[in-house]
């Protein structure tokens, strides 16, 4: 197993105070923990974090934790040594009044070899000490899935794969595979949860599992934009198109539609399609959403003057509008 | 990997449209006492359908409002208007990315 360093997880020398220790775990709570932290790695740090904790802020398992030298590096394979123990006698709870830590995280084998499963395993909530008749919800999983804009449009299913621990016979722990298959309904958006009831770690004797939360993103899309319901594509067009109007086919997420460009449109002008954004949806009591809308967005393309013909056009165009000043605006 | 027909076909709820929990289903789901909730809705951290609590109704947006103000106070050490104004503060950061990222800067 790989050793960790825990001085080095929480920046603070081997020297460290207690009340440095303290703050240097508030600091680095602050920046890691998982609901403030969009670092896809802050979850783990977080872990790390409250592991290297628990054993620095209690003065038994830190004394404990130096008996075995300076010369470890983090990472480096670790075996405890033989008489590893012997002398050490830990007071407590074990993992010890921890309300400042991640319930149910699981701690490291490193932890485990040194301080025992009882410590890894013992309750963080003080009063289930009993452990003939300890019942426990299992700990709630999260995930995030991305899934395509036109998939919203749609009911989609999803198969989706979960790395959980899993523990053999053997009582070793390895991450695992796991595969579910999951309905994505209809209207759906970014940044919404989906719950899963009872697919979450199972539960401690008589306890329940715990629940499976799935945040939904979108993928990034090479057309559209996404704005909560609404979805905005950029429509590049010729000058006559805008200046004239025309008759456009248009890409929309379910389908292309015809979409009529009035006469005198500007660049940065937007045309409405109602309802053509994320469907709505029913909630079963009357407190559904509505559909959002899609939003075209002018873009007026030049052709290059590439050629002679093309060269004399835009003079031309030139000297037919003498008092255009597309700066205007800028007073110049 | 679009799909795996062998596998159950999962369904879940859409926790930001779910609207018909109790005080007490809601302090199961969050897993603490009933008291901790009558808390948040004091500091206005939540704010339930309903007068008097054992009518309250919260929705999914309260319970992950409601988990996330909680983790907050357990793990960084703050006090409960701490946790309520950090969670308004990355509400703030989380709307600004969104804006953001429409506009194509992130």
């Amino acid at each position: 197993m790989e050793f960790k360093d825990y001085y080095k997880i929480m920046g603070v020398a081997r020297d460290a105070t207690q009340d440095e220790i303290k703050r240097a775990y508030r600091q680095l709570a602050r920046k890691y923990h998982p609901d403030v932290s969009k670092a896809p790695d802050a979850e783990l740090r977080f872990k790390e974090l409250g592991e290297a904790y628990a054993v620095l802020k209690d003065l038994e398992k830190r004394a404990a934790y130096d008996q075995l030298g300076s010369n470890w590096k983090n990472g480096q394979d670790f075996s405890p040594p033989p008489d590893w123990n012997a002398g050490f006698e830990f007071s407590g709870d074990g993992r010890g009044g921890s309300s400042e830590r991640e319930g149910g995280a699981d701690f490291s084998d490193f932890f485990e070899s040194i301080f025992g499963r009882d410590f890894a395993g013992a309750s963080h909530d003080g009063h289930a000490q009993g452990r003939t008749t300890f019942n426990a919800r299992g700990e709630d999983h999260h995930a995030t899935v991305l899934i395509d804009l036109e998939d919203a449009y749609t009911v989609a299913t999803r198969t989706i794969t979960l790395q959980r621990p899993e523990a053999d016979a053997a009582g070793h722990v390895s991450m695992r595979g796991h595969k579910l298959n999951v309905t994505i309904p209809r209207g759906i958006r970014a940044g919404q949860h989906i719950r899963l009831a009872g697919q979450g770690a199972p539960g401690t004797g008589q306890g329940k599992p715990g629940d499976l939360y799935l945040e939904i993103g979108f993928n990034p899309h090479a057309h559209y934009r996404v704005d909560q319901r609404d979805v905005y594509l950029d429509l590049p067009v010729a000058p006559w198109e805008a200046a004239l109007g025309a008759k456009l086919k248009v890409p929309t997420p379910n389908g292309i539609v015809e979409l009529k460009i009035p006469t005198g449109s500007v660049a940065g002008g937007k045309l409405r399609l109602k309802g053509r954004g994320v469907p709505g949806n029913n909630a079963g009591n009357g407190a559904g959403n509505p559909a959002g809308d899609f939003y075209v967005v002018l873009q007026i393309a030049l052709p290059l003057a590439d050629g002679e013909k093309a060269n004399a056009f835009y003079l031309y165009m030139a000297e037919q509008f003498p008092t255009f000043n597309p700066r205007a605006g800028l007073g110049v | 990997m679009k799909n795996d027909n062998r596998l159950p076909q999962l369904s879940g709820i859409v926790l930001e449209e779910l609207y018909e929990l109790s005080l007490a289903d809601l302090s199961r789901a969050c897993s603490v006492q009933a008291d901790c909730i009558v808390e948040l809705v004091e500091e206005g951290l939540i704010v339930p359908i309903g007068r008097e609590p054992h009518r309250w109704r919260f929705s999914g947006v309260h319970m992950r409002r409601a988990t996330v103000a909680l983790r907050l106070q357990r793990d960084l050490g703050v006090n409960l208007a701490g946790a309520a104004l950090a969670l308004q503060l990355l509400e703030e950061v989380e709307a600004l990315r969104a804006r953001l990222k429409v506009l194509g800067y992130e």
